[in-house]
């Protein structure tokens, strides 16, 4: 393991929108920080087009994003790219966490590390990953143009994948394990009325099958069982907390790290901000205010130390 | 020089990244827009065996997503 000796102000997890506003409002206080990412943007790089981000009265998510970069740059933060964290803890007033191959050790640290697609969990979901199976309707649709997909999931993010694929794809099944779509009315009525979608409700999907690459689906409506040939599986089955790292952090029932209004954990000089909180609603513009918070409540209690 | 080739789409984040990143190391490469092609799509799957981009062809050594250590390491940079 390679130890990084520095005992940094604040370590921030992450760097979507929570964990870049926390790292520009630690920048501004001066603060000595490193942000540890997997991917910068988080699922902001992924969204589609974004229209409830305030300033900015349409933006893409990618757009977005190299916004958030250039922020960042300008403060000369430092981002250890495509490192994921195993473990967090606290050792006499000082936070530990390791990544990967490295150990860190901070006074602070701002777990921010949002939230990923919910797999499906049934069998060839893994092995088809990349190979028909994708979770980004935004990245992925224009690789299915002409070819027949399924859409996997009744609510708003199957419906909006949905949408993109109406334009671009032959012929899309909704698989919803619902009696109904649940998404918003204005977007359900676009999918409804697309002529080459097929929604398929109270149906479960068994399998992803295929050869080198997917080539059908079996799917399950009560005791009826029916094998679909299609070329994609977009998995749009909702959101999980990234917290699978070792702690003792206290979650709620969902996995998601229990905060308080000063984005406090439950470990002194550890705090969370963003959609791997249990803040109410996860939004871009909620993410990066709670990053503001959490960043000046490190400064705070840096300030008090 | 090597020959290069990006297979990429418009709304992909680490395809706008890696062009980005050979852009800054003066690395000059072709990019193929794949979006809605599917004579595209079908040579960069046959190519790389999946259907994730970006994809880049470096003299034949096909490297899959963003990964810039196989990616330098191919181009010494």
């Amino acid at each position: 393991m390679r130890d990084d000796r520095k005992v940094y102000d604040l370590l921030i997890i992450g760097a979507g929108p929570a964990g870049i506003t926390a790292g520009i409002y630690a920048a501004r206080k001066k603060m000595e920080i490193l942000v540890i990412a997997g991917e910068i943007g988080g699922q902001t790089a992924w969204s589609g087009d974004i229209e409830n981000y305030v300033g900015y009265q349409f933006i893409t998510g990618l757009e977005l994003t190299d916004k958030f970069q250039e922020h960042m740059r300008k403060y000369g933060i430092n981002v250890l790219e495509n490192t994921y964290i195993s473990e967090i803890r606290k050792e006499n007033n000082i936070v530990k966490i390791n990544a990967g191959e490295f150990s860190f050790s901070a006074k602070t640290a701002i777990l921010a590390t949002g939230k990923r697609s919910r797999p499906l969990n049934v069998p060839g979901e893994v092995e088809f990953r990349n190979k028909g199976v994708a979770y980004c309707a935004t990245c992925d649709a224009p690789i299915f143009a002409g070819k027949d997909v399924a859409v996997i999931g009744g609510g708003n993010s199957a419906l909006e994948a949905a949408l993109q694929l109406i334009k671009i794809a032959n012929k899309i099944y909704i698989i919803n394990l619902g009696p109904d779509l649940h998404g918003d009315e204005i977007i359900r009525e676009k999918v409804v009325a697309a002529k080459n979608v097929v929604i398929m409700n109270e149906t479960k999907v068994k399998e992803i099958k295929g050869g080198k690459l997917v080539d059908s689906i079996v799917v399950e409506n009560g005791s009826d069982s029916a094998r679909l040939s299609v070329q994609g599986v977009f998995v749009e089955i909702g959101l999980i907390p990234n917290t699978e790292f070792k702690s003792d952090i206290v979650k709620n029932e969902q996995g998601e790290i229990i905060i308080t209004r000063y984005n406090e954990t439950n470990i002194t000089g550890i705090f969370a901000a963003g959609d791997v909180t249990d803040t109410p609603e996860k939004q871009i513009i909620i993410a990066a205010g709670e990053g503001a918070k959490a960043a000046l409540s490190a400064f705070k209690y840096l300030a008090r130390q | 020089m090597s020959k290069v080739t990006v297979y990429s789409t418009k709304t992909c984040s680490y395809c706008v990244r890696l062009k980005q990143y050979l852009s800054d190391n003066k690395i000059s490469y072709e990019n193929i827009d794949i979006t809605s092609d599917p004579a595209k799509v079908k040579e960069m799957v046959d190519k790389s065996g999946q259907m994730g981009v970006p994809v880049v062809d470096i003299d034949g050594a096909i490297v899959v997503g963003f990964d810039k250590p196989q990616i330098s390491k191919l181009l010494g940079i």
